[in-house]
């Protein structure tokens, strides 16, 4: 009965339990009440995949009306896998959240907080699960709006001007996918996206399917912050509530490269994309610009918050940067890395969050011999981070050796140099944090504190042993994301 | 001719977009941006009803006497739209209010002086 039902719950599940939170009273079991729904959303994500990997890919008429008239959810192993990571993303970041929400977020907005999160997760979840793309914008704009509601929750005032420019470049760039999907629909008559890729065969050499392609390109690259589109995320990931965050570093732009996968592979297919349409000419280099002037700008940040979120544009360019090789070798670099990066960017954030909590900031002058007043809490910083320069061992690494080989593979030597000199420069702005925390010496008027409470300490240790365990132990992501891009490649909706 | 009459809706589609993009992107006042944004976002709408039109086509309820009926799917999808549009220009105008609750001012380059400042 459940697992006939699966791909629904999935998403029927946070989307109900939302309003319920600001129902409930008192406020106090709010918290419990979301735990177990985000933890029982991410039991489903496990056993949807479980279910694809043993029985291939599962298709969920909703309402009883079939695929092409009615909407379909639609669940292969890429997207199994993507779920399964905004699910676990998720259940760790609000088992980590109510210390920090209770310090960052005033009493009487915390039910609403628990609501728009639910929201957000519930978007997330629509945009991977669905197999119809009009119901794809349809949960982003839900993800997105709930998203700017939790960016404006932050403290300082600087957050609502963040969530304010947030909303008009996304809805820009939702505005933009809107159009991409209705010039289709008027060239083809469906809006499954099965059914899509199918009659785009026929006529993807029309001017309108080569705009549409064009709306949609530009519409998903704002979205997922891809150089010289990103204006929007060192803002709002600065001035956000700690929590908040630590879930749409790891999840919203990640969600956003897997549409973008999807279209671009699925819908329009690897021929007409890189063959016709030359998309690699313009990803490529705006990747690369993305991970060296990000880098470069992250080194010279104070603010330890900001100079994580100009690394996740550099990030996001390595991701942008495997997809834009268009082999298998390269997709599996993107796939991998996309995954690798939530798991270190949420680690990272969630230390962060953990600092504010006992220091009140997050500058990095405020830091001086953190090492020494919190020495759990910046070893951890410190292990993620080297996840992110991409040490052996770390999952860093595993994305980094197939971006290289995908370079190779390809015969674009300069580009693997240029891979490995931009890795130095995540060195240098990780070692930012470790020179403050480890060589400075304690001011002498700091006050003493303790580390942060075991309730965000496992949450954060969890993230960081997947980072360090997936990083040793390859063949869990690193094969599902091989198996993954094949299938992509394969051009099998 | 026939290339700019017969496709009037598209050309008015074109101009709405633009206008309210220029909007967005000149205006330093944040609820005009808003406004433009809006009517960016309805020029959308207009395309989606647009191309549901059926030359000829009745509205899409059977009766008697009729043949051909418009394609009831975009104007469906757009009720949609249109509802995601309202969600948006709300959030958006909250926003505004609790800006200028925060600094006193809408206005985009008083507000970067403000944070600039001291």
């Amino acid at each position: 009965m459940i697992a006939a039902h699966l791909p629904i719950l999935q998403i029927i599940l946070p989307l109900l339990a939302a309003p319920i939170c600001v129902l409930i009273r008192p406020q106090k079991f709010v918290w419990p009440f979301v735990l177990i729904v985000s933890w029982a959303t991410l039991g489903l994500a496990a056993m949807m995949l479980n279910q694809v990997l043993l029985s291939g890919p599962i298709s969920y008429a909703l309402g009883g009306w079939e695929a092409p008239w009615g909407i379909e959810y639609r669940v292969d192993l890429l997207n199994a896998f993507v779920i399964l990571l905004v699910a676990l993303i998720g259940a760790v970041v609000l088992t980590y959240a109510p210390e920090s929400v209770k310090r960052e977020i005033d009493g009487d907005r915390q039910p609403y907080f628990y609501a728009a999160f639910l929201l957000c997760l519930t978007g997330l979840l629509g945009i991977c699960i669905t197999g119809d793309a009009f119901n794809v914008f349809v949960f982003l704009e839900i993800s997105s709006l709930s998203t700017y509601g939790l960016i404006s929750l932050g403290r300082d005032r600087r957050a609502l001007t963040a969530a304010y420019n947030y909303l008009i470049l996304g809805t820009i760039g939702a505005t933009f996918i809107l159009i991409g999907i209705g010039l289709m629909y008027m060239m083809t008559g469906t809006l499954n996206m099965a059914d899509l890729a199918s009659r785009l065969q026929g006529v993807n050499h029309t001017r309108t399917i080569q705009v549409a392609f064009a709306f949609l390109s530009v519409g998903l690259t704002l979205k997922l912050a891809l150089f010289p589109l990103h204006i929007w995320l060192p803002n709002a990931y600065t001035y956000a509530p700690s929590v908040v965050t630590a879930f749409i570093a790891a999840t919203a732009t990640k969600v956003s490269v897997y549409v973008f996968l999807r279209f671009v592979f699925t819908i329009f297919g690897a021929d007409f994309a890189f063959g016709t349409m030359h998309i690699d000419y313009l990803l490529l280099p705006l990747a690369l610009a993305g991970i060296f002037v990000a880098s470069a700008v992250a080194i010279y940040q104070s603010n330890l918050k900001r100079l994580l979120a100009y690394s996740s544009v550099a990030q996001i360019g390595y991701i942008m940067l495997g997809i834009s090789f268009g082999t298998i070798t390269g997709l599996t670099a993107g796939i991998v890395h996309l995954f690798n990066h939530a798991l270190m960017k949420g680690a990272l954030f969630l230390a962060v969050g953990s600092i504010f909590l006992r220091i009140n900031s997050v500058q990095l002058d405020d830091l001086s011999g953190l090492g020494k007043r919190l020495p759990v809490t910046s070893f951890a910083f410190v292990l993620a981070g080297l996840g992110l320069i991409g040490v052996p061992l770390t999952v860093g690494f595993i994305s980094k050796w197939y971006l290289l080989l995908a370079a190779i593979e390809a015969g674009w030597w300069p580009v693997a140099v240029l891979v490995l000199i931009s890795s130095l420069m995540a060195l240098v702005y990780i070692w930012r944090f470790v020179e403050t925390a480890y060589f400075r010496p304690v001011p002498d008027d700091a006050p003493p504190v303790s580390e942060a409470p075991l309730l965000m300490q496992i949450p954060m240790w969890l993230l960081i042993a997947l980072a360090i365990g997936l990083g040793v132990q390859t063949s869990l992501t690193a094969g599902i994301a091989q198996r993954a891009a094949l299938w992509l490649l394969a051009g099998a909706p | 001719m026939s290339q700019i009459l017969g496709l009037y809706n598209y050309w008015i589609v074109i101009l709405l977009m633009m206008a309210g993009f220029y909007n967005v992107i000149a205006r330093g006042n944040l609820i005009k941006k808003l406004i433009g944004l809006n009517i960016f976002q309805t020029s959308v709408f207009l395309l989606y009803i647009s191309m549901g039109k059926v030359e000829g086509g009745t509205a899409p309820i059977v009766a008697e006497g009729m043949a051909t009926y418009s394609n009831p799917l975009p104007h469906v999808l757009i009720l949609t739209a249109i509802v995601v549009g309202i969600a948006t220009t709300s959030v958006g105008l909250s926003l505004v209010i609790r800006i200028r609750e925060a600094y006193d001012t809408i206005e985009e380059d008083e507000i970067q002086q403000l944070d600039e400042g001291p």
